[in-house]
């Protein structure tokens, strides 16, 4: 399972960035839980994202193909990936373009910062990417004295009402149009006193409060979707045309992506870009897509800079079965069918990730005991197995990741967690048919303490799973005790 | 050992035993056929995709270009096109050149273009700053593109579009006009780029295909 390493992991360095929530998920679950307003829009958000995805989905007779390809293009592409990276690396420096290298979160905001400090200005405007709120590059820079402006129209409502994104594709997608209004006649100079709740005219506001400083940043900062490694050509994916102002206006662009968004060759693109919008925003192709490489005379930045983070993308990576999770897109299609996310919305997961990808994916990233609870927020059903595009087997990995973590624990001689515990109990009584047994007897016993067939609460370490849900009472009968009453009749 | 040495060598030593398996493509490739077996018309299903996407789209001969262009433009003024637009295209249309900055292209309501390849399927242009394309710029910034598309630059799939490109030319792939679903997933047409986009499409001399 895991790999033993020579050099000691990197992960996600504590203090910065955004994979580290105040409290574990089940607390904060409880609290989104009672919130009936945000659940209601999120429910309405994904069941109609759900939907359009199906649609489009419907529409392609190769989809299994498609996602078959894009899987193995992806496992291919991370078995190789350090040539890949330098494949990039020289094709980039070749057109003009810087690349840098950044351990972790502290060293991407350093090198990002010194570059923004050294053109001399100290505002820039920003693409949506999720690698810079995993960094906390607003926060670094601020402290640096640079402002570091949204331009993504649910970034900027999120940035603008002080708030943290709630969803991969859509990150304000916990708000509704007359919270959006209040936020944006709050906090947005200019703004008409008669603005509406119509989300035309919320736009439109949007629109004129960004077009000046679109026609005058001199510096953007963006993400990526995809790197080609033999072009040295780097994509974004977007809607708004909020990217495409950000990716040629300016006059330095500066791109941090993480290592794992290479892929080797311009003819992979064929199934990537299939694959995302379809899966992503239920469209048969997202509005626009730009493609650059290094820097082309008189078209776009003269000065371009690429940075490239691991931030525990090695130390995933040395895990054989949990560097699957490398292979995600950020579609975003596996939040949108989970029940648990649907109920909890993504603030609950305390990451940047949240949804099911969030859940084996940050504890990778930051070191599986600084985000235990993850692995432990799903149902397991599957769905977003089925969802995903890429067919990453989240359901197996959530199940290897609480393995895992009671490993590490053992190791500690720490008291297990009571997730842990309870599955470490399970294990033990399930491997002899006697302790099996008894635990059927304890169980029956137990029945008549359960109210109308539920347990309210079970004893620790059990009692981890009743705070949050009801357990059913056992049958009056188990199946082993059926087998043997009717296996002679 | 500096972060670059160092991440490589991770990567180096987290992929001992990790094997390459080839890739499967059995993914669709070539040319789309429907179910009865025959090429759909490409151009009508084009048509169709930038409609739903709610672009505006006209057809027309290579004689009728100029008029149709006119017709769109008429509202819009002044009027940019790319550097290698012909003149006759749009005798009314400045050409771009480099000494116009964004804010000066602000001051245009309206830019002509041409366009390297479509994809039928998805309903995407593919824009690759060739002269008659022009730099990423001027299809943005203008409130209005109008893009003229021929038919024998319009293809099935994503795979043949992609072939047709070049992966180290600046690329903007184009579907619809700017949108945002991101107000209660209420779609608004136009926030930051052209808030409308009209299409030309002129049929060549072997018809549609
Ligand atoms: S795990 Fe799969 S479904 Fe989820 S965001 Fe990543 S690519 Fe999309």
């Amino acid at each position: 399972m895991s790999t033993f390493l020579g050099m000691p992991a990197i992960h996600a360095p504590r203090g910065v960035g955004g994979l580290r929530g105040d409290e574990s998920f089940p607390k904060a679950a409880k609290a989104a839980l009672g919130d009936t307003q945000l659940r209601a829009n999120i429910g309405r958000a994904t069941r109609t994202i759900r939907e359009k995805r199906a649609a489009v989905v419907e529409e392609v007779p190769d989809w299994e193909e498609l996602r078959l390809a894009g899987q193995q293009v992806k496992a291919a592409t991370m078995a190789r990936l350090d040539d890949h990276l330098r494949t990039l690396e020289e094709a980039v420096t070749r057109r003009g373009g810087v690349v840098h290298w950044a351990r972790d979160a502290n060293e991407a905001n350093a090198i990002i910062a010194d570059l923004i400090l050294a053109t001399g200005e100290t505002e820039v405007v920003k693409v949506k990417s999720m690698v810079t709120q995993e960094i906390g590059l607003n926060e670094a820079l601020e402290a640096q004295g640079i402002t570091a402006t949204e331009t993504d129209l649910a970034e900027l409502i999120v940035q603008l009402g002080h708030d943290k994104p709630s969803h991969i594709l859509v990150p304000a997608i916990h708000r509704n149009r007359a919270e959006v209004r209040e936020i944006f006649l709050r906090e947005m100079p200019g703004v008409p006193p008669d603005l509406t709740d119509d989300p035309r005219q919320l736009a439109m506001a949007a629109r004129a409060h960004l077009r000046q400083k679109f026609l005058t940043a001199k510096v953007a900062v963006s993400g990526a979707n995809f790197a080609v490694a033999d072009s040295g050509t780097l994509l974004v994916v977007e809607s708004e045309g909020n990217g495409r102002m950000c990716l040629t206006l300016p006059e330095t662009l500066i791109t941090v992506m993480g290592i794992e968004k290479v892929v080797p060759t311009w003819q992979d693109l064929e199934v990537f870009l299939q694959l995302l919008p379809r899966s992503s925003t239920g469209e048969r192709m997202n509005p626009y897509t730009s493609a650059w490489t290094g820097v082309t005379p008189g078209d776009g930045p003269q000065a371009f800079h690429l940075v490239l983070l691991d931030n525990g993308r090695t130390a995933t990576l040395g895990d054989h079965v949990g560097r699957e999770v490398l292979h995600c897109i950020k579609c975003s299609a596996c939040m949108n069918v989970c029940p648990v996310y649907e109920r909890t919305g993504g603030h609950a997961y305390g990451s940047v990730y949240p949804g099911p990808i969030g859940a084996v994916l940050t504890p990778q990233l930051t070191g599986i005991e600084d985000n235990s609870s993850l692995p432990f927020a799903s149902s397991l059903c599957g769905a977003c197995f089925d969802a995903c595009p890429v067919r990453i087997d989240i359901p197996s990995l959530l199940v290897h990741l609480r393995e895992r973590h009671t490993e590490e624990q053992a190791k500690e001689h720490r008291l297990p967690t009571p997730e842990a515990a309870a599955l470490s109990l399970v294990g033990w009584v399930m491997q002899s048919p006697r302790r099996f047994r008894m635990a059927e007897t304890a169980l029956r016993m137990a029945r008549p303490f359960a109210r109308s067939g539920r347990f309210r609460s079970l004893p620790f370490p059990l009692s981890a799973w009743t705070t949050s849900r009801d357990a059913p009472a056992p049958p009056p009968e188990t199946f082993r005790e059926w087998w043997e009453r009717t296996r002679d009749q | 050992m500096g972060a670059r040495e160092d991440i490589l060598q991770r990567i180096k030593e987290a992929n001992t035993g990790i094997e390459v398996r080839a890739v499967q493509r059995d993914y669709r490739r070539g040319p789309l056929t429907t179910t009865a077996g025959e090429l759909p018309d490409l151009v009508t299903l084009l048509e169709e995709r930038l409609v739903d996407y709610r672009a505006t789209v006209v057809r027309c001969r290579p004689d009728g270009l100029a008029s149709a262009v006119e017709r769109l433009v008429a509202a819009a003024s002044p009027v940019l096109r790319a550097p290698g637009v012909p003149h006759e295209w749009c005798p009314a249309a400045e050409p771009d050149h480099e000494g116009l900055a964004a804010q000066d292209l602000d001051a245009y309501a309206a830019v002509l273009t041409a366009a390297t390849v479509a994809c039928a399927e998805t309903g995407t242009i593919a824009l690759d700053a060739s002269p008659d394309q022009g730099r990423r710029a001027i299809t943005l910034i203008p409130d209005l593109h109008v893009c003229i598309v021929r038919a024998d630059q319009v293809v099935a799939s994503v795979p043949e579009m992609l072939s047709r490109l070049e992966g180290d030319r600046p690329i903007t792939f184009i579907s619809g006009p700017s949108a945002t679903s991101d107000i209660e997933l209420d779609r608004v047409e136009g926030v930051h780029g052209p808030r409308t986009l009209c299409v030309v499409l002129v049929e060549t001399d072997e018809g549609d295909r």
